[in-house]
């Protein structure tokens, strides 16, 4: 069964440094590190001290909120800090990589067998729960809830993003599988949306509903694919789980072993080889990365990609959840007369008000400058043009602002993640942070409606 | 040392902490004017657009720019040509130049400086809105008021049209449309009648300035002019409006940019050409009877729906509230023209009667959103 979804809003944005289909095998990193900001609103309850020994897929820390919910080590190794900051907040959890991987072994054979409540405690136990997000608020899903459907969504249309296909490529029977067990958790549907003309594997999956979609970005975005297809609504849940991630999931039911491997790409502007990598979730990004980034101090480096990632130091770890790992220079410099209209060409705009629309190929060199400082709100629709849901994104925006929870809850707030806002941010005249006001808004429903 | 080097020695005194930080908006509104700033996105998005509000507001000032040079050109023509004597090009512009550009220079000094003031009293940056409003309002006036009736309008403007309401984004009437409404009721003698159009007027006898809407609300149907200068705009007015060919020349780059709302223009025009076609139909009176396409020419529609009736902040916000707003600003201003001959052009109170009305106008249109995801979610609870 397959359906057509033609996404019309948007904008694709071309940069230079997209990583090329080369996967290069990197070696088992010396150190890993766990990062509980990964999780939104997880406070971690410790499961190890330091200095103790983990297996891959033992436990090291539980959510404090929900003690079902497990965090597990990628790698065998010993605990060698916990980094805390103020008030004694967990920050990460480094661990030393053993040279001689021991995973612990979760009964996961026969699955095929399995019921529902048996495929949550595996997933539960093996630390493989995290990888499967709730809409509404874009968190980890609650596993006593019952979903009204799953969504997966498998390309990326995000600038620079990782090639979902390339990532799949050598992990087809993984992916496959995954599918397999993710189906035992809805009734509902189970949603695969997949590029419009790009038949792949995916499109031979039994017993799961495939859409054809095309567009701009952000038609690989999960929440509008959602949005389209089957919409949330009050008091519903959607459960969504990363492509790469149900590989992960696949691996544990074929495997028994939790073995989040990781093929991220590395990419932007500044990249001399843009390119795949193959490693582990949480490894140690310059022991990898060294030889392709070209070694500058006015660089930024970005878990994620180059609109929704975190930003992080050079020395940083790979996040739980990134797929892949952008670098762009920083734009700390003045530019004279810069806003002047029609002579600037050297980035994109979804105004004419620089020529760049005349060159719908061209790739572009961005770095970090806001070109601009933030302004009241005066322009109207512009964010209509980017903002592909039967949502009226400033209107809710404004909502969030001050807190009107009824309003938000009106305006669709429970459709929305923080990504969906991304572009908005990026086209915004009044630059606008949308996807922090977004994500606030969210936080607020949390707290006061759960 | 270069221009980047001198800003920065003379912004530290402004800096935090240091005696003038206060004034910081002030100094900073020079410096952002000639540097985009090298401000590095801290949340959201690492890349941005290059579009900002300063390049929006300019953009706007490139559309106006022609029918600004037009009004120029359009006040010394008026002037020498009703004055019978010997003229050349050059005696057109200069009378034009020396009656507008001190009335834009005022504008722009009464305006900025309770610009700035209220930025530094607020202590926010300055916006850029005003550079628009400013030019819009000279542009807007009878080319004959007194400088200090501009500066008071403006003042007015930008006190109780716009910072009374909290600045920039949050003023409920245009405020430059505000400025001419204030000169208007407040100094009728200067703002209308037969001899406030053609420059110097009053104190010439041989020169009569009757505006076309004016001679048709006074009864009389012999028009002296041909539509052809009604469109091309040699003919008596506020000092830019007359020209609909230079406005849509506006009108063409402001859509071109995407920074003009396309859709409030169109509505206007549909809204008025059909108001203007049902009366050519009934034609009870003069005004009623004038052409519907010659309406869209005269007067200042063209102007006011293109500059005034798409300043987002005080239209109708919503894509649907958009139509419906731009429809009704032309379906009031042929209205107020045939129906009340005191006011013989009725865009200016057309667009600010549905300034007040975009946010009932968007009201409904977020309730049928509203009402749409309720609907649906009673639909599954059904099913389900």
């Amino acid at each position: 069964m397959s359906k057509d979804i033609k996404i019309k809003c948007g904008l694709t944005i071309n940069l230079k440094g997209a990583a090329e289909n080369i996967v290069k095998k990197a070696a088992l990193p010396k150190s890993i590190s766990l990062n509980p900001a990964d999780f939104h609103l997880i406070t971690p309850k410790m499961a190890v001290k330091i200095g103790d020994h983990v297996n891959a897929g033992d436990v090291v820390f539980y959510s404090k909120k929900n003690q079902e919910v497990k965090f597990c080590s990628p790698v065998s190794g010993n605990v060698k800090d916990i980094v805390r900051g103020e008030k004694r907040k967990i920050i990460e959890i480094i661990i030393d990589v053993d040279s001689f991987q021991k995973s612990k072994k979760f009964k996961t054979y026969k699955f095929e067998n399995f019921k529902r409540e048996d495929i949550i405690t595996s997933l539960l136990e093996s630390g493989c729960w995290p990888f499967i997000n709730q809409r509404p608020y874009d968190i980890i899903a609650n596993p006593s809830d019952t979903p009204k459907s799953i969504f997966i969504s498998t390309f990326n249309t995000a600038p620079i993003s990782a090639d979902i296909q390339i990532i799949l490529d050598d992990q087809k029977n993984e992916f496959t599988t995954g599918i397999k067990v993710l189906r035992k958790l809805t009734d509902g549907e189970l949603n695969i949306c997949v590029e419009k003309d790009n038949q792949t594997f995916i499109n031979e999956i039994n017993d799961v509903v495939i859409h054809n979609v095309s567009g701009p970005h952000p038609s690989g975005n999960v929440g509008v694919q959602i949005h389209h297809i089957d919409p949330i609504n009050n008091g519903e849940k959607v459960w969504t789980v990363n492509p790469e991630d149900v590989a992960i999931i696949g691996r544990l039911f074929l495997t028994g072993n939790y073995t989040p491997l990781r093929t991220i790409s590395v990419s932007g502007p500044p990249v001399k080889y843009p390119q795949y990598y193959k490693t582990i979730a949480g490894s140690k990004l310059s022991e990898i990365i060294n030889d392709s980034v070209v070694n500058d101090d006015l660089l930024r480096f970005i878990n994620g990609d180059v609109l929704t990632g975190k930003t992080v130091g050079k020395d940083s770890y790979l996040g739980f959840y990134n797929n892949s790992f952008s670098v762009l220079r920083e734009g700390n410099h003045h530019k004279l007369f810069g806003w002047v209209p029609f002579i600037n060409n050297k980035v994109p705009s979804i105004y004419k008000t620089s020529f760049s629309w005349l060159f719908p190929n061209k790739k572009y060199d961005l770095d970090t400058n806001m070109n601009g400082e933030e302004r009241a709100f005066v322009v109207t629709g512009e964010m209509e043009k980017v903002f592909p849901m039967d949502i009226l994104p400033m209107q809710l925006l404004k909502e969030c602002m001050i807190g009107d929870i009824e309003k938000m809850e009106n305006l669709g707030i429970y459709e929305v993640a923080p990504e969906d806002f991304s572009l908005i941010d990026y086209s915004s005249s009044s630059k606008i942070e949308a996807q922090f006001i977004i994500r606030k808004g969210l936080d607020l429903m949390i707290s006061e409606v759960g | 040392m270069n221009i980047r080097n001198i800003l920065d020695n003379l912004k530290k005194p402004f800096n935090k902490g240091e005696k003038w930080e206060k004034f910081a908006p002030a100094f900073n509104a020079f410096d952002t004017f000639l540097f985009v700033p090298n401000h590095t996105t801290k949340h959201g998005a690492h890349v941005r657009d290059a579009v900002d509000l300063k390049r929006t507001m300019i953009t706007v000032i490139i559309a106006l720019l022609p029918a600004l040079f037009y009004g120029i050109f359009n006040t010394g023509f008026q002037y020498y040509s009703q004055l019978g004597t010997d003229y050349n090009t050059m005696d057109i512009i200069v009378h034009g130049s020396m009656k507008i550009l001190p009335m834009i220079a005022v504008s722009y000094i009464v305006g900025l400086t309770i610009e700035f003031a209220f930025a530094v009293y607020r202590g926010h940056e300055i916006n850029e809105g005003y550079l628009v409003t400013g030019l819009l309002i000279p542009m807007i006036m009878p080319v004959d008021i007194p400088l200090w009736m501009v500066g008071l309008s403006v003042a007015f403007a930008v006190f109780i049209g716009k910072e009374a309401f909290g600045g920039t984004g949050m003023n409920i009437l245009n405020p430059a449309l505000t400025a001419r409404a204030f000169a208007f009721f407040a100094y009728p003698t200067y703002m209308s009648g037969n001899q406030v159009w053609v420059s110097e007027a009053s104190n010439i006898d041989g020169v009569s300035g009757e505006t076309i809407l004016g001679m048709l609300a006074s009864g009389s149907n012999s028009i002296p002019y041909e539509p052809m200068q009604m469109f091309i705009g040699s003919i008596p007015g506020s000092i830019a409006e007359t020209s609909t060919l230079m406005v849509i020349v506006g009108a063409l780059i402001l859509v071109y940019t995407g920074v003009g709302s396309w859709r409030i223009m169109v509505g206007s025009v549909i809204g008025a050409a059909v108001t203007g076609l049902l009366f050519n139909l009934w034609g009870a009176n003069e005004l009623m009877s004038f052409n519907w396409i010659n309406h869209l020419m005269v007067g200042g529609f063209a102007f006011g729906v293109v500059f005034m009736a798409t300043d987002p902040v005080s239209a109708a916000q919503t894509v649907k509230g958009k139509w419906i707003y731009g429809i009704l600003v032309g379906l009031f201003c042929i209205l107020i023209r045939v129906f009340n001959p005191a006011y013989p052009e009725g865009v200016m109170l057309a667009i600010l009667l549905m300034n007040v009305f975009a946010p009932t106008i968007d009201h409904y249109v977020v309730e049928a959103n509203v009402n749409r995801r309720i609907k649906r979610s009673l639909k599954t609870v059904k099913t389900a």
